[in-house]
């Protein structure tokens, strides 16, 4: 049964805003549906799939399998928040390797790659699998998910190709 | 109730679709796309350039990945001769009259189709519009239209050195005829087609701006969640909703032909309503079956003969001559499609007009489905086409459009009806199960000299009205009753049994379980005959140039033949579907606890021409990856009518840890272009498959993959 509603401060791209939602609702359709950002996606609703990746205090989460309330307050990042105009360096690799088919994936999966890259300056291979698992691209994207990474880690150190 | 943030990005682009002056084309239908525009160049209608030089190509083939608005606007930019970096991309309304498929009659998308049956239109429709401009830009100058030539938007004048940039010739091309026959450019003079180009829609989906059939808000929009009856094909007997109604938020619960829907302020106090109401199902005919049930009565069935498909010379005759006999029984399970976003579609239906906003590949049957279930005529309809979260062949059903448009029309307001990724694989449209029982003789020569293959299992076309009962199913038997290899005595028989579970069209169809055991079998014969299967299959391919020659580019890339790290082993296919042709190489290990893993696909695809070349390499990639996943985890079975998948813990999915180098060689033969959606599937399996044969000497003959038969004792 639905909690009752609640008023909690969220703090979303660097914007503060408050929403009147049930507490267990998840993150990621108060995201979605109060904050209007689509960016993020739905794809399984049970931390299977990645589509939703968001970063709560810098770490990439499922937004689908967090409560609202445990978001309260605590700076939270989406897809729309890595910069506004595509320039993030991850970003770049994927337009470079034109990664997305559908694309439906691709906000989770550049959140996941994101967070990876902000801890693991040049990942290897292995490290690129155990961050990116979480993630499924049903078009079948990975071969050139992983080039990707590996093109932002160079472009993340200021070097260009 | 919460503020809702309204989207205006979401119409930009769709709502504009349909201005401009339209010519020369037959103009049955709707008027209102036919708006006379001042200033607008607009000879048909896939282009409109206008006075500030903006040209917008109207893309008529949903984008659901495979590139689309990437490569519609690759031909119909070259062959106008604009940049193509310039180019605006609209995705076209539904308006069959004008966007309708030219050969199948239809608009709507599936069979690899959008380039191939395009191609030819869209070039003479751009080729025409080039003309009228280079003929406006002859008159201004008196000189004879031959005389002139065009640069990247714009006619030039060599002798003269004169030049008119497209922007400045609309007022007068718009006045000229279309031509009916346009000179189109050579090869050589191709800017785009067939060179690398990068795809369009890449900014909008790394920066989460694309908007996908879920991402539809429209002001004063409800959204709901539709209960279904566990048992597919059940229907609601009553319910209470009493409960439901009282949890805050919660707008209304209906019933609607696929269920019950709450419809609520949010999706999640939907999910809230749905789980307190109490439904009473009428379960149907299909509580009474079951997979167990569904593969023994295929068995029975296939000790009877079928209707023959193909029956070349005697084959019963020559499986009798005293040669060696080789017999092997092949299954193939139900699949489900797991479209990456879960089946979606928005609506909003008064007395006297319905908008439709979905993530559709039949445009032309979504608007059919609004008519028929409002009543409006088509004037009165509107369906905007959003970027598809995959399609895959899920995405031509129309049962997400009838919940959007039954929903809308109950509660009055705008609504979007979603699925969850249980009702999304549990309410699906699957990919047949079949049993397919096959006897191949070897001559004293090692040639074969007989094939039998029996296919028993679902027609498609026969259960969706495509096909009467009593002819042969052309999906069930496609990929077998073609199959390439010159054998005197072939005969390939098809028995329809249909339990009722829905079957739709999964990403390469028939080809997708008939190349694995046409495939899987021929390299049992192989290894009977004591032949290497990679040149057994080519010398039973003298008829089939074009399977040769990426059978043969194939195994070169991948060094058949060269040794291998011990454990390791090499399997080969061939496969034509939708017309194009493609072999893989797959190089697995298996592991002691009967793990496998695919270390490298090599395959090498003929599609005619590749428009290109950097997105047929996509699609294979993506192909193989479909493909793997099917290969090693897809089965969908039913209990009682349930099916007992729901979500991907126990309908799993290929991850990145598990993906295979994809090395993709392209043959461009000249040839008349294929399809590349789906080619990249069906030689999957058996590659696979006959690489775990090559490195352990077990032969798979059922799918998906069982790995305890593969564990070292
Ligand atoms: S929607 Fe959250 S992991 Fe799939
Ligand atoms: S690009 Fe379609 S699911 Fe990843």
């Amino acid at each position: 049964m639905a909690q009752e509603a609640d008023v909690i401060s969220l703090s979303v791209n660097g914007r503060t805003q408050q929403v009147d939602v049930p507490p267990d609702t998840p993150l990621l359709w108060v995201i979605r549906e109060q904050l209007g950002l689509t960016g993020t996606k739905y794809g399984c609703g049970a931390a299977l799939c990645g589509a939703c990746t968001v970063h709560l205090d810098g770490a990439a989460v499922r937004s689908c399998a967090v409560p609202v309330s445990a978001a309260a307050n605590r700076p939270i990042t989406t897809i729309e928040g890595l910069s506004a105009t595509g320039e993030h360096p991850v970003q770049k690799a994927w337009t470079e390797v034109d990664v997305p088919q559908c694309g439906f994936c691709q906000p989770g999966q550049i959140m996941s790659a994101v967070a990876l890259l902000a801890n693991t300056g040049s990942p290897t291979d292995a490290e690129i699998d155990a961050a990116m698992a979480g993630n499924i691209c049903r078009c079948g994207t990975y071969q050139r998910i992983r080039a990707a990474i590996h093109l932002a880690a160079a472009l993340q150190k200021g070097g260009r190709r | 109730m919460t503020p809702r943030i309204s989207r205006r990005t979401l119409l930009k682009g769709t709502l504009a679709a349909g201005a401009g002056l339209v010519v020369g084309f037959p103009l049955a239908g709707r008027s209102r796309a036919l708006a006379q525009t001042p200033a607008v160049f607009a000879p048909n209608q896939w282009i409109r350039i206008d006075r500030d030089g903006v040209v917008t190509i109207v893309n008529s083939v949903p984008e659901m990945g495979q590139g689309s608005m990437t490569t519609t606007t690759m031909i119909l930019a070259d062959e106008l001769d604009v940049p193509i970096d310039q180019v605006r991309i609209e995705q076209a309304p539904a308006n069959p009259d004008l966007y309708k498929n030219p050969v199948t009659g239809s608009q709507s998308y599936g069979g690899s189709r959008g380039v191939r049956d395009h191609y030819p239109t869209w070039r003479k429709a751009a080729a025409a519009a080039r003309t009228m401009l280079q003929q406006a830009a002859a008159n201004r100058w008196g000189v004879p239209v031959e005389s002139t030539e065009t640069e990247p938007g714009a006619v030039v004048h060599k002798p003269s050195g004169r030049r008119l940039a497209y922007a400045q010739l609309v007022d007068e091309a718009q006045t000229l005829p279309v031509p009916q026959n346009p000179k189109l450019k050579t090869p050589d003079q191709f800017r785009y087609i067939g060179k690398m180009v990068k795809r369009r829609d890449t900014p909008d989906k790394i920066t989460g701006r694309g908007i996908y059939g879920m991402d539809v808000v429209v002001p004063g929009m409800l959204v709901a969640s539709i209960e279904r009856c566990p048992v597919l094909r059940g229907k609601v007997k009553s319910f209470d909703a009493t409960a439901t109604k009282r949890i805050p938020g919660v707008r209304d619960v209906v019933q609607v032909t696929n269920g019950v829907a709450v419809v609520a302020d949010s999706f999640w106090t939907a999910l809230q309503g749905r789980r307190a109401l109490k439904v009473q199902w009428d379960e149907g005919a299909l509580a009474q079956v079951s997979s167990p049930a569904i593969a023994k009565e295929y068995e029975r069935l296939s000790k009877q003969p079928g209707q023959a498909a193909r029956n070349d010379g005697d084959a019963e005759k020559a499986l009798g001559a005293g040669g060696k006999v080789i017999e092997a029984v092949y299954q193939v399970p139900f699949l489900e499609h797991a479209c990456m976003e879960p089946m979606n579609a928005t609506a909003h239906v008064t007395k006297d007009a319905c908008t439709v906003w979905a993530p559709t590949q039949n445009p032309g049957g979504t608007l059919a489905t609004a008519m028929r279930l409002t009543g409006l005529p088509k004037e009165k309809v509107t369906v905007h086409t959003t970027l598809l979260g995959g399609g895959f062949g899920r995405r031509g059903e129309q049962d997400f459009i009838v919940d959007a448009v039954e929903v809308a029309k109950a509660v009055g307001a705008p609504v979007k009806v979603m699925w969850t990724r249980e009702d999304d694989i549990t309410h699906g449209f699957y990919r047949p199960s079949t049993y397919n029982v096959f006897r191949a003789a070897l001559g004293p020569d090692g040639k074969p000299t007989a094939w039998h293959n029996r296919i028993v299992g679902p027609g498609l076309l026969i259960q969706k009205g495509r096909s009467p009962d009593y002819q042969i199913d052309g999906a069930a038997v496609e990929g077998a009753r073609n199959m390439p290899y010159d054998i005197p005595n072939l005969r390939v028989e098809f028995v329809n049994k249909d339990f009722g579970v829905p079957l739709g069209f999964w990403r390469s169809v028939g080809a997708s379980q008939n190349g694995f055991i046409v495939e899987s079998f021929i390299d049992e014969v192989a290894h009977a005959a004591g032949k290497d299967p990679f040149e057994f299959r080519r010398d039973l391919l003298g008829k089939s140039p074009r399977h040769k020659a990426v059978l043969e580019l194939a195994a070169t890339k991948a060094n058949w033949g060269a040794p291998l790290p011990p454990g390791r082993g090499r399997g080969i296919a061939v496969v034509f579907s939708y017309n194009s042709y493609m072999a893989t190489v797959a190089e697995v290990s298996v592991a002691p606890d009967g793990l496998v893993r695919v270390h490298r696909f090599v395959s090498a695809i003929d599609a005619g021409l590749a428009v290109n070349p950097d997105q047929v390499k996509a699609q294979v990639e993506g192909g193989s990856v479909y493909g793997l996943t099917a290969t090693l985890y897809g089965q969908i079975t039913v209990d009682r009518g349930r099916v007992q998948q729901s979500n991907f813990n126990d309908y799993p999915m290929l991850r990145i840890n598990e993906m295979p180098v994809v090395e993709v060689h392209i043959l461009d033969s000249g040839e008349a272009l294929g399809g590349l959606g789906e080619p990249g599937v069906p030689t999957v399996a058996p590659a696979v498959c006959n690489a775990v044969f090559a490195a352990t000497g077990k032969r798979i003959r059922t799918l998906p993959i069982d790995r305890n038969e593969l564990r070292k004792a």
